[in-house]
């Protein structure tokens, strides 16, 4: 683990290397790595051979849309050992507050530095509707209590994190991020909510894919009127279409996802749609990398992960600067 | 009120084949409102099961009966323990209290529920009930418009809308479920007090709640 557990200087949270990169006010790259439906951890190889070297760091799912996947934290863990840094997701769909805290400690003794704080894709989207959820707690509330074990050296409750009253206090120090949806509703709150997110604690963000430009800069806006873009650093959530079928499929099936008409039309027309959608998102790319106050893209190419180095060679964003 | 559903009559039939007499007992109150087990319900039931069991031959003999109310021991008069005592085995129409309040009454009968109890609400129109409080057991109303995010959110987030909230519907059911927070924001809107909602509310206490074990209420000033 020793090659991983980075010494910490003295005005970093986690010492992460995403931390350390977005600190440098370098552009950053995440991606995504949605572990398997399976033990198979040459899955995991597979994948994480794909964004090696191409991406600062990379999200592990957690049970995405609600279908049963292998543990985040254990997949986090495989990646590492491949190569990648990760990023843990944690949603409130599954777990309590107990069980959250007790994964955090698992997850910081096991070399993990980044965390993402979800609340979740309903059960009712996934393979297993009947399940009864938690939601003991939210996201902002995770958010808040990740951030009270790593600066306040307490659990939720208050308790000191130390084995017994003589044990050192041995807290886990994430780099904590949060999601935001810039194109769900209601609009005027959306800016709220991530001003809420900043509040409890959050050091970085994801968005959800962007497809309405004209809705996310209208968004953007808003939280440079807040000076929100200083308190946070903002990663642009980029997800290449690869057919027409799939940006109808985001359109109408994906609540809280808005894809226009003519980028629509722009996959019809196209002799190949799958590099089309490539092309659009090289120019979401730009298009975000100009933009005052975006610290980053994240990368979500869903089960796409062998198509993110071309993405990035062809958006300038390679190499990924080295530490 | 709490609302419920009847069960459907071949699960109730199951119960009341294995008895010769089977009581149905109705409730006067909420199941009454929400059309589900009152007077009228229990004399529809009680007709289907006796067709159902002349049309399969089977030997039951059905009675009826309704009460003000299940979950009140005093309802449960001598006209109402005659029945009962005749009866060889109840099907309570009563919600899921009053099914067990007239298990613990007739300890000797078998008691099956008539009813599938579904959720404490309102009714919005004829035919149409919604779900409005969880019963939580420590009211947050105050906070939030008077639109409850606990009962009425699918996550039950306390602290704005999820990704999924989109022109005013929950992803989880946008045909039947509106979005909490989009109409919690809406209220506040109207109150003039949408910066209330950029308070960051901490973690609920589930204690009050079904979390802490089955709830009771004494009221000392109130008992004789």
């Amino acid at each position: 683990m020793s090659e991983t557990a980075a010494v910490i200087e003295p005005k970093e949270k986690s010492g992460s290397r995403l931390e350390r990169i977005l600190n440098s006010g370098q552009f950053a790259v995440t991606g995504e790595l949605g572990p398997p439906k399976s033990a198979d951890v040459e899955i995991i190889k597979t994948k994480a051979g794909y964004l090696k070297g191409i991406v600062d760091a990379v999200n592990i799912t957690d049970n995405q849309t609600a279908i049963v996947r292998m543990s985040s934290i254990a997949a986090g863990l495989l990646a590492m050992q491949h190569g990648l840094e990760p990023v843990i997701q944690i949603t409130c769909r599954d777990r309590n507050r107990l069980a959250m805290q007790s994964d955090l400690l698992g997850a910081y003794a096991l070399g993990i530095r980044n965390v993402l704080c979800l609340s979740g894709d309903h059960q009712r989207f996934g393979n297993h509707p009947t399940a009864k959820n938690v939601y003991d707690i939210d996201s902002i509330q995770l958010l808040s209590m990740v951030r009270k074990m790593r600066d306040e050296k307490q659990f939720a409750c208050g308790d000191e994190i130390r084995n017994t009253k003589k044990s050192p206090i041995v807290e886990p120090r994430m780099f904590i991020g949060a999601a935001a949806n810039p194109f769900g509703d209601p609009f005027a709150f959306r800016v709220v909510r991530l001003a809420k997110k900043v509040k409890a604690g959050a050091d970085f963000i994801q968005t959800q894919c962007i497809y309405d430009m004209d809705r996310f800069k209208r968004w953007m806006e808003g939280v440079r009127n807040r000076g929100l873009h200083e308190q946070v650093y903002i990663l642009a959530g980029i997800t290449p279409l690869k057919s027409v079928k799939m940006a109808e499929y985001m359109r109408d099936a994906v609540a809280g996802l808005i894809v226009p008409d003519d980028l629509i039309k722009r996959l019809q027309s196209a002799k190949d749609a799958k590099e089309e959608g490539e092309k659009i998102a090289v120019e979401q790319i730009n298009e975000v990398r100009e933009m005052p106050g975006v610290s980053g893209v994240h990368i979500m190419a869903i089960e796409a992960e062998q198509s993110v180095p071309g993405l990035l060679e062809k958006a300038g964003l390679l190499p990924r600067p080295t530490l | 009120m709490i609302v419920a559903e009847r069960k459907p009559l071949e699960e109730l039939y199951a119960h009341a084949k294995k008895h010769k007499k089977v009581l149905f007992l109705g409730c006067g109150t909420c199941v009454t409102v929400c059309m589900a087990g009152g007077e009228k319900e229990v004399g529809i039931l009680a007709s289907q099961m006796e067709i159902a069991a002349r049309e399969r031959g089977d030997d039951i003999a059905v009675t009826e009966h309704t009460i003000t109310r299940q979950c009140d021991s005093e309802f449960f008069d001598e006209a109402t323990a005659r029945k009962v005592e005749e009866a060889d085995a109840i099907i309570s129409l009563g919600c899921g209290v009053g099914v067990q309040f007239c298990a613990e009454r007739f300890p000797d009968k078998p008691v099956y529920p008539g009813l599938n109890t579904k959720f404490y609400g309102a009714t919005l129109e004829q035919g149409v009930w919604a779900e409005r409080c969880a019963g939580c057991g420590e009211c947050v109303l105050d906070k939030f418009g008077g639109v409850c995010p606990v009962a009425r959110c699918s996550k039950s987030l306390l602290n704005g809308p999820c990704g999924g909230s989109s022109e005013g519907r929950c992803e989880v059911d946008p045909d039947n479920v509106e979005c909490a927070w989009q109409l919690i924001h809406d209220r506040m809107e109207k109150l003039g007090r949408l910066d209330e909602l950029e308070e960051n509310q901490p973690m609920k206490d589930w204690s009050t709640s079904r979390d802490g074990g089955p709830r009771k209420v004494t009221r000392e000033d109130v008992r004789l």
